[in-house]
C-alpha cells in the first residue's frame, strides 16, 4: 500500500540549532533514505522551499485573488513529504517515527487512494 | 511471426532458459540477469531477422555468452583488486558450443517458482522476482504495472537476488516434507498478483501488463507441471471464474457495478465454462483445499442466469466449509452475506456483530459497507446510510469510494 509521510517543521527552530543538530537532522535522513531505497519501500518525495515562498490562490465568483504567504499562520509548516509503499501501516508508521521531523514536530501518515476495484 | 507472438513465445522461453543456465553455472542471480539481456536481445533481432531454428538453443548461447562476459570481468576486476583465487566454476570461461547447454529434459518452471517465492524474501520481491524469472517481463513493465518507478522495482528484485544468493539456495525443488507447505506460499503469491491486477483502471492502457491474466498465465504452467494437485486447480479455476466477470464489473464511465446489479451476458463465458469443468472434475477426486471451495462458490455465481437465481442455500454451506478450512474475517464478512441471503439480513447483522468483537476488521470500510448493505435489506435506511457513508470514508479506492458514496445519496431522508 502507497503513503505520504507528510513533513510538517519550524523553520525558525531550525534556524536556531547548533550545527550538530543539523547535522544530526541530514544524517539521520540520508540514513533513511538510502535504507527505504534499498529495501525498495521508497517511491519518491521532495521538500518544499520556504513558506515565505507561498502564493495563496482563491478564486471567488471568477476572480483570482493572489496574496504572499500561506493561508494559515501556524507555527508548523508543511515542509515535504516522502512517497513509501510497504507492505502494512504499521511499517509507515514505524518510517515516520524515525523521521527527526518526528522527534520535534509531526509526521502525518495518509494512505493514497487507488484505481482498485473489487466486486461489490 | 507478429510481435506479440514473438513477445508471448520469448515469454515462455524466460524460465527454461534460466533453469538451463542455473544448472550449468549455478548463480540463480547473475544466470537471471543474463537471460535478462538475451531476452532483450531477442526482442530487438528476432522481428527483424526471423526467428532462430532453435529459440531456446539461440537464447541459451547468448545468455552464457553474456554471463561469461560477466565473470570475465569480474575477475579481471578481482586480479586487479587482490591475488584471490578465481571463486569461478572450473570450465566456465570457456564459451560453450552453441549446442553445449540443452534445456533440461525436466521442466525447471516449478524449481524457479520455488525459489523466487522462497519465505524468506518480503512478498513485495516474490511478486515482482516471479513476474521477471518466471513471467519473463521486464523490470519496467512489471514497474508499470504496480505503478511504482522502475528504481524501485529493479531494487526489489535485486534485493531478493542478493537475498537467495547470501541464503546460499540450491537450485532444485525444496525437499518432499517442505514441498506442500511451499507450494500453498507459491499459490498466494500467484493469487496475490492476481488480486494486484484486478482494478478498474478507466482507458485502455495497451503497453500495461495485464497483471490478472498474467497471474492466469502463470497458474495455468503450474497446473500443467501439477495436474493432479486440487489446490493448484483450484486456484486456476477461481482466478478464471472471477476474471470472467470483469467485463461487466465496471461502467464504461468507470463506475463499479456490484455482483447483483450485472449485465450477465458480458461475463466471458468461455472462461467460465473452463473454470466450472476445471473445478467439478478436481472436486471429485482431490482432497479439498480453500481455494477449491472458493472456486466452487464463484462457480455457483457464474452458473447463476440472475441474481435471483444464485442458489445461495449452496453458497452458505460452501462459506460455512471454508470457515473450518481456512477461518479468518474476510470469510466470516462474505458467510454474514451469504446467510442474509438465505435466513433473513437479521441473522447476517448477528454475525457481523461478531466481527466487531474480533477487532481485526474493525474499522475496514468492507465490514461497513457490508453493513449498509444489510441494514439497507433490513429497511433500516438510516442506519444503512450511515454505515455506507462511514466505509465510503475508509476506503482507499476511488472507485470504491465513488459506489459507496452513490449508494448514501439514495437513501438520504426525504428523497
Amino acid at each position: 500500500v502507497k503513503y505520504m509521510l507528510l513533513i510538517y517543521n519550524n523553520r525558525s527552530i531550525i534556524e536556531a540549532m547548533s550545527d550538530e543538530e543539523r547535522a544530526k537532522i541530514f544524517g539521520d535522513v540520508d540514513t533513511i533514505m538510502q535504507e527505504l531505497t534499498a529495501s525498495g519501500e521508497l517511491i519518491g518525495g521532495e521538500a518544499l522551499a520556504d513558506v515565505t515562498q507561498t502564493r495563496t490562490v482563491r478564486v471567488r465568483d471568477g476572480v483570482p485573488a493572489v496574496t504572499d504567504g500561506p493561508f494559515a499562520e501556524s507555527k508548523e509548516q508543511f515542509a515535504g513529504y516522502l512517497m513509501v509503499d510497504c507492505e502494512t501501516p504499521e511499517r509507515a508508521v514505524e518510517i515516520a517515527a524515525r523521521w527527526p521531523d518526528a522527534r520535534y514536530w509531526a509526521m502525518e501518515v495518509r494512505p493514497l487512494m487507488n484505481q482498485d476495484g473489487t466486486d461489490m | 511471426m507478429a510481435a506479440t507472438g514473438i513477445e508471448d513465445h520469448l515469454r515462455e522461453q524466460a524460465p527454461r532458459v534460466l533453469g538451463a543456465l542455473c544448472r550449468k553455472y549455478g548463480r540463480f542471480d547473475a544466470a537471471e540477469d543474463a537471460v535478462q539481456e538475451a531476452l532483450l536481445a531477442a526482442s530487438v533481432q528476432w522481428p527483424t531477422q526471423g526467428v532462430p531454428a532453435n529459440p531456446a538453443g539461440w537464447l541459451i548461447t547468448v545468455a552464457s555468452r553474456h554471463l561469461i562476459d560477466q565473470w570475465r570481468s569480474e575477475q579481471a576486476r578481482r586480479r586487479r583488486e587482490t591475488t584471490a583465487a578465481s571463486l569461478l566454476p572450473p570450465g566456465a570461461l570457456v564459451a560453450p558450443a552453441s549446442d553445449e547447454v540443452q534445456p533440461a529434459e525436466q521442466d525447471d518452471t516449478l524449481t524457479i517458482l520455488f525459489l523466487c517465492c522462497h519465505p524468506s524474501l518480503s512478498p513485495a520481491s516474490q511478486l515482482a522476482l516471479t513476474l521477471r524469472a518466471v513471467g519473463g517481463l521486464t523490470t519496467a513493465q512489471i514497474a508499470s504495472a504496480f505503478l511504482v518507478p522502475e528504481a524501485t522495482m529493479a531494487q526489489r528484485i535485486s534485493r531478493a537476488k542478493q537475498s537467495i544468493r547470501a541464503s546460499g539456495l540450491p537450485f532444485q525443488l525444496p525437499p518432499p516434507e517442505e514441498r506442500e507447505e511451499r507450494l500453498r506460499v507459491v499459490l498466494h503469491v500467484l493469487y496475490l498478483i492476481f488480486n494486484e491486477g484486478s482494478t478498474a483502471t478507466s482507458g485502455p492502457d495497451l503497453h500495461r501488463v495485464e497483471l490478472s491474466g498474467e497471474a492466469i498465465r502463470l497458474a495455468r504452467a503450474v497446473h500443467r507441471l501439477l495436474p493432479e494437485d486440487g489446490e493448484v486447480t483450484g486456484l486456476l479455476a477461481l482466478m478464471l471464474l472471477t476474471d470472467a466477470r470483469r467485463p461487466a464489473r465496471t461502467r464504461p464511465d468507470g463506475a463499479l457495478v456490484p455482483l447483483a446489479e450485472q449485465d450477465r451476458a458480458r461475463w466471458n463465458r468461455a472462461q467460465i465454462a473452463e473454470g466450472v469443468a476445471l473445478i467439478s472434475e478436481t472436486l471429485k477426486r482431490a482432497p479439498l483445499g480453500p481455494y477449491q471451495v472458493q472456486a466452487a462458490i464463484a462457480a455457483l455465481h457464474a452458473e447463476a442466469q440472475t441474481a435471483e437465481a444464485t442458489d445461495w442455500p449452496q453458497i452458505l454451506a460452501l462459506y460455512h466449509l471454508l470457515e473450518r478450512l481456512s477461518p479468518n474475517p474476510m470469510v466470516t464478512l462474505n458467510h454474514a452475506v451469504a446467510l442474509a441471503m438465505v435466513e433473513g439480513p437479521r441473522a447476517g447483522l448477528v454475525l457481523l456483530e461478531t466481527l466487531d468483537r474480533d477487532g481485526r476488521l474493525a474499522g475496514h470500510h468492507r465490514l461497513e459497507a457490508v453493513r449498509g448493505h444489510l441494514l439497507e435489506m433490513a429497511s433500516d435506511l438510516a442506519a444503512a446510510r450511515a454505515s455506507y457513508q462511514l466505509a465510503a470514508r475508509r476506503t482507499t479506492s476511488v472507485p470504491e469510494q465513488r459506489y459507496l458514496e452513490s449508494r448514501a445519496a439514495r437513501l438520504a431522508p426525504g428523497e
